[in-house]
């Protein structure tokens, strides 16, 4: 069975690495970003299953990513879990009105991921 | 703290709540005791266990027995079950007729079981229609879960990110349960092991990732106590992986750790 594939999207090295391990513990195989136009590029050769995606990036932030996505061929099918320190109920709405399935508030840990992942039906 | 002060925090707990304490949990029941001990003004936790010993103060002994039973729990702790709840059970109940619907979180801990069962019921029913009995040994416990303020981590165990939205509101970096959760929930500090018929009639029982801590006799009698206030038409709810037997009358539903009193065992029958 080929495992599913989750982009890990974030421009802080250290906190892609943190969420690689964890998404790999949750048995999917796991790809990096570092920015929103790096994410892009990576969808439009190979369409994962999960986005952990981050808000606050350099060049292409999360929400342009998301919509920019979405207007891709086959955009619609990552689950879109929004992975932030946001945390103003408000910003937190826009996201999921966007289309992201959930959303993360930094920091977190191991469990909460798993939590989120299960709540959207990834695992 | 000492083997022998294990051995008598463990007998405190046995006698006083039915859980049992393993021998292995000695740096468990010492951090959960340290805190005591420090309000206290005593050096150790083994000075603690002597004043209880000695003195044999019930406030002092409470305490104890409180802080060393186990408190992990989680908003939506088996998701399928509440799923079930809110899909089906919690409909039906709605329009059977105008009454209150009635729910008992048993061993609520601090809260999130009698928040996610609020959260649920709230899908199908007008907040005066709710009626929820949380229930729990711990007085600190209950302080928590009444207060409705969980941490940043505690909100994102389980809890989905619409229902934050939607049942909580941001107090500086924690989040609050809003006014109509809370105020569809009644605590009160309990003990299973005593008798609970004052608090009526259960339309349904939660009980989950408690009665797997008990000592089995006291299992068995907590088990008929907690049948004796479920509906004839009610259910029971167990955790969905936990080895409980449910009582005889009950038969199972396909929702792993929900049962419903089966039709032959109507509840004045099945009493004896």
């Amino acid at each position: 069975m080929t495992s599913r594939t989750c982009l890990v999207v974030d421009d802080s090295r250290v906190m892609r690495k943190v969420a690689t391990r964890i998404v790999e513990q949750l048995h999917f195989e796991a790809i990096e970003a570092a920015d929103g136009l790096e994410a892009l590029s990576y969808c439009r050769s190979a369409m994962p299953d999960a986005i952990l995606l981050d808000w606050s990036m350099p060049t292409m932030d999360g929400m342009e990513f998301l919509e920019k996505l979405r207007g891709e061929p086959n955009g619609h099918h990552p689950l879109v879990v929004m992975c932030s320190a946001e945390t103003n109920p408000e910003r937190i709405q826009f996201a999921l009105d966007r289309g992201a399935a959930e959303y993360i508030m930094k920091p977190f840990d191991g469990d909460i991921i798993a939590s989120k992942f299960e709540a959207v039906g990834l695992i | 703290m000492t083997p022998e002060d294990l051995a008598f925090v463990a007998d405190l707990t046995l006698r006083h709540a039915g859980v049992i304490i393993r021998a292995d949990k000695s740096f468990f029941v010492e951090t959960r005791l340290g805190p005591i001990a420090r309000r206290e003004a005593l050096e150790s936790v083994t000075q603690l266990v002597e004043r209880a010993r000695s003195t044999g103060d019930e406030t002092l002994t409470r305490q104890i027995v409180a802080a060393t039973l186990v408190q992990d729990t989680s908003f939506f702790r088996d998701r399928a079950t509440f799923a079930h709840l809110q899909q089906t059970v919690l409909p039906a109940l709605a329009s059977r007729d105008k009454a209150p619907i009635r729910l008992l979180s048993a061993g609520c801990a601090t809260g999130q079981e009698a928040y996610t069962l609020a959260m649920v019921a709230l899908e199908c029913l007008a907040p005066p229609r709710i009626d929820i009995v949380a229930i729990d040994f711990s007085a600190q416990a209950l302080m928590k879960a009444e207060t409705g303020v969980y941490s940043h981590f505690e909100v994102q165990r389980g809890l989905p990110i619409r229902s934050l939205l939607r049942h909580f509101e941001q107090a500086d970096d924690h989040w609050k349960t809003r006014p109509d959760l809370r105020q569809s929930i009644r605590w009160e500090e309990r003990n299973l092991l005593n008798d609970l018929s004052d608090l009526g009639a259960f339309d349904i029982v939660v009980c989950s990732h408690v009665l797997s801590t008990f000592e089995s006799a006291a299992a068995a009698e907590t088990l008929d106590r907690l049948e004796s206030v479920c509906r004839d038409d009610g259910l029971m709810v167990f955790g969905a992986n936990e080895s409980v037997s449910p009582p005889a009358a009950f038969a199972a539903t396909p929702t792993p750790g929900v049962w419903r009193r089966s039709s032959a065992f109507p509840r004045a029958l099945s009493a004896g």
